[in-house]
């Protein structure tokens, strides 16, 4: 469809000519629009690397192994998190709760151990009580029809308040279980000094997630239903797409991620939990799929757009501590103030979208 | 007869029944709970039904700005950190101007509190009726910002301060009555003339109903949602006031810290629906003093404070199902109503869901 139309065309009538044209003109316009969906990640990506080649420019040290493996394994639990937000907000819904599940589990996990459970059976059980909270909140969403900002709301207050009745001291899993080998670290690239390449269990189990959260999403029947109840519920539904069910599963896998979250996390912080764990990583959740590219609206959006999105944050966080003038309060201020700039690039984005 | 009848089927008379039956409880634990005594070395009268008008009064105040964004089908989570905020200024300010008993020292640390709560919550509502972002993930930033804000302004330390005037707020009494409470029912009354004497709760309930229908009947949504979310940003400032004024110290990680949920579990005790288009501050006053009533009971119970939050939580799981549930069998007895197209899907979803 490039040169040869003009070719195989030229002796046919001149009315056929502008409808070609038009033809061209729509498939341009179909790829101008898919590469618009790309567009926020494509910023995403490039505000990435500038701020790599700034941080490297700036304070050295950044593009070299031990810095790099740091970030990645600092970001494993986040990344857990962003991946079942992703698929939320995709659904245009939302999970407020996964700071708190986060907390609950830890300390509920590393409590259960602590009398003598298996560990691995502990892990499990982490694993399904993040899930148990997401399965009530599928249900008030789906079933009650309640808004889903309200339903994992209240999920977060319970969360967090059977933490802390759990405990609101430190507790500490058994020296035996199953955290100590999954923070242990793999060396993958044997640097000078302490230039290594390493990863954690931790660190393989979120690249397991991300990797099973793209097939799921592209290669699976559920996966384009969770696209469909984004762009709209009712269409999915008349259409026969299973929608209920779905959206059941959908906060059922976002609860699990947080469970799952939760092993990582307090692995990395040597079985240790706390029932403040977590506070406003529901925030920094959402601005690392927001920035990734996925429409707060839902419909629309790629896992590994988040990824991007929890880099950025991971990067930001890199910078800020690097550079030390930068008061830590601020954190959440500059988080929430990139999370709002790149809401509003989506609205204009879309805005311009419609005006088309 | 049939006025008691309506009294009977109001919002709020749910609410004040339960206030009674804690009441009750605690009567039964403590036969002397509910007795007002004099305290012998101040003269000031003392007892639990003064403390829990004098805790009710921050939560009436967040409960009250909370009714009219939630009316306009909006939410504002940011009224906790809005506290934060309004006591981070005042105790900020009263400890650097330093003069223990000036009046002008606690109008001044007032007057730049509210303001500041004025400018986010305005942030605010721009963001959500000109830009048109999603009210959760607006108020969900600011939230998070505002905290920020409030740490920022303290340096991340807990400020004391001494002011004597400031401190009567919320320590003094007019005629026994604490004086915190007798200035959020005043500020209650003033908010409510405005509301029902003039067209403006009207417009917000109109905004909740429909905004696209209400624009084309001439009204203007922007102006009415940004007032609507300043105004909530204002009254979470004073709740925040009367908070530090307590204790003259603010905490900027934990003065109004998840007090989100005791506004928006205050206005869905009072019926205001979260589906917006309708308010009643009535409802949400008599849901704050319940609220009051429960944080109180509580403690008085001996259980551990860190539950309130999860109790808290399953009372709104539970209000949120019950509205639900209302709204379900009224669209039941409808099937073939031409308004509510929805119907067979939504019976069909919860088939599916149960099977």
């Amino acid at each position: 469809m490039t040169a040869s139309p003009t070719v195989t065309d030229a002796p046919t009538p001149t009315p056929k000519e502008p409808e070609a044209q038009e033809s061209r003109g729509a498939g341009l316009a179909r790829l101008w629009q898919r590469g618009q969906g790309f567009l926020p990640t494509l910023i995403a990506l490039a505000l990435l690397l500038g701020m790599l080649i700034y941080a490297q420019v700036a304070y050295g040290r950044v593009f070299h192994a031990g810095t790099m493996s740091d970030l990645l394994v600092g970001a494993a639990p986040m990344l857990i998190l962003a991946v079942g937000m992703t698929i939320v907000i995709i659904s245009a819904g939302i999970d407020l709760s996964v700071g708190a599940v986060v907390a609950f589990s830890s300390v509920a996990g590393v409590m259960i151990m602590g009398t003598g459970v298996n560990g691995w059976l502990g892990l499990l059980i982490m694993v399904a009580l993040g899930a148990l909270f997401g399965l009530v909140a599928g249900v008030m969403v789906q079933t009650f029809n309640v808004q889903p900002f309200i339903a994992t709301l209240a999920m977060m207050f319970l969360a967090r308040g059977l933490a802390s009745m759990l405990t609101t001291d430190v507790v500490r899993a058994p020296e035996d279980s199953p955290f100590g080998w999954l923070a242990t670290k793999w060396k993958l690239y044997d640097g000078p000094k302490v230039n290594d390449f390493t990863v954690t269990p931790g660190l393989v189990i979120a690249v397991l997630v991300v990797v099973g959260a793209v097939f799921f999403m592209h290669r699976t029947r559920m996966g384009r239903t969770v696209y469909g109840i984004g762009e709209s519920a009712a269409s999915a539904q008349l259409m026969g797409l299973p929608v209920a069910r779905t959206r059941i599963w959908i906060y059922i896998m976002s609860g699990a991620c947080s469970g799952l979250a939760a092993v990582v996390y307090t692995a990395s912080v040597q079985g240790s939990a706390r029932n403040v764990t977590g506070l406003g990583w529901e925030l920094d959740a959402i601005a690392a799929v927001v920035i990734g590219g996925t429409l707060l609206t839902g419909g629309a959006g790629y896992v590994l757009g988040s990824v991007i999105g929890v880099m950025v944050l991971q990067v930001m966080r890199l910078i800020i501590t690097k550079d030390g003038t930068i008061d830590p309060q601020y954190l959440t201020i500059i988080t929430g103030a990139v999370l709002l700039v790149f809401v509003l690039v989506q609205r204009v984005l879309a805005r311009k979208g419609r005006e088309r | 007869m049939n006025r008691f009848k309506a009294a009977l089927r109001t919002p709020w008379f749910g609410a004040l029944l339960a206030i009674v039956v804690l009441l009750a409880v605690n009567t039964i634990k403590d036969p002397g709970y509910l007795a007002i005594g004099t305290n012998q070395t101040t003269g000031m009268m003392s007892g639990n039904l003064l403390d829990i008008l004098r805790i009710s009064a921050p939560i009436i105040m967040i409960s009250l700005g909370m009714t009219f964004v939630i009316a306009t089908e909006g939410i504002d989570l940011s009224v906790g950190s809005m506290m934060a905020i309004g006591g981070a200024v005042a105790m900020q300010t009263l400890s650097s101007i330093n003069q223990p008993s000036s009046v002008t020292a606690m109008l001044t640390a007032i007057g730049l509190a509210l303001l500041l709560a004025f400018v986010l919550g305005t942030v605010n509502g721009i963001l959500v009726a000109v830009v048109g972002l999603q009210p959760f993930i607006t108020t969900l930033v600011m939230m998070m910002a505002a905290r920020g804000i409030a740490r920022v302004i303290t340096g991340g330390q807990n400020t004391n301060a001494r002011n004597g005037p400031f401190n009567q707020l919320a320590t003094g009494q007019i005629l026994g009555i604490p004086t915190g409470f007798v200035l959020a029912i005043g500020i209650v009354v003033l908010v409510a003339l405005l509301m029902r004497r003039t067209a403006l709760g009207l417009m917000i309930e109109s905004i909740g109903i429909n905004p696209h229908a209400s624009r084309l009947a001439g009204i203007r949504p922007r102006p009415i949602l940004i007032a609507v979310y300043a105004l909530a940003a204002v009254l979470a400032a004073i709740g925040g006031l009367f908070t530090v004024a307590e204790v003259m110290t603010v905490n900027p990680s934990s003065t109004g810290n998840l007090m989100e949920l005791d506004a928006i579990l205050a206005v869905v005790i009072g019926g205001t629906s979260l589906a917006g288009g309708k308010f009643s501050i009535l409802g949400s006053t008599a849901g704050a003093l319940l609220i009051a009533t429960l944080n109180k009971t509580v403690v008085f119970l001996g259980v551990p404070s860190a539950a309130t939050p999860a109790f808290k939580g399953v009372v709104i799981i539970i209000l949120v199902l019950l509205q639900s549930d209302r709204v379900r069998s009224l669209l039941k007895r409808r099937t073939k109503s031409p308004t509510t197209p929805s119907t067979p899907t939504a019976e069909l979803e919860s088939q599916e869901a149960l099977a």
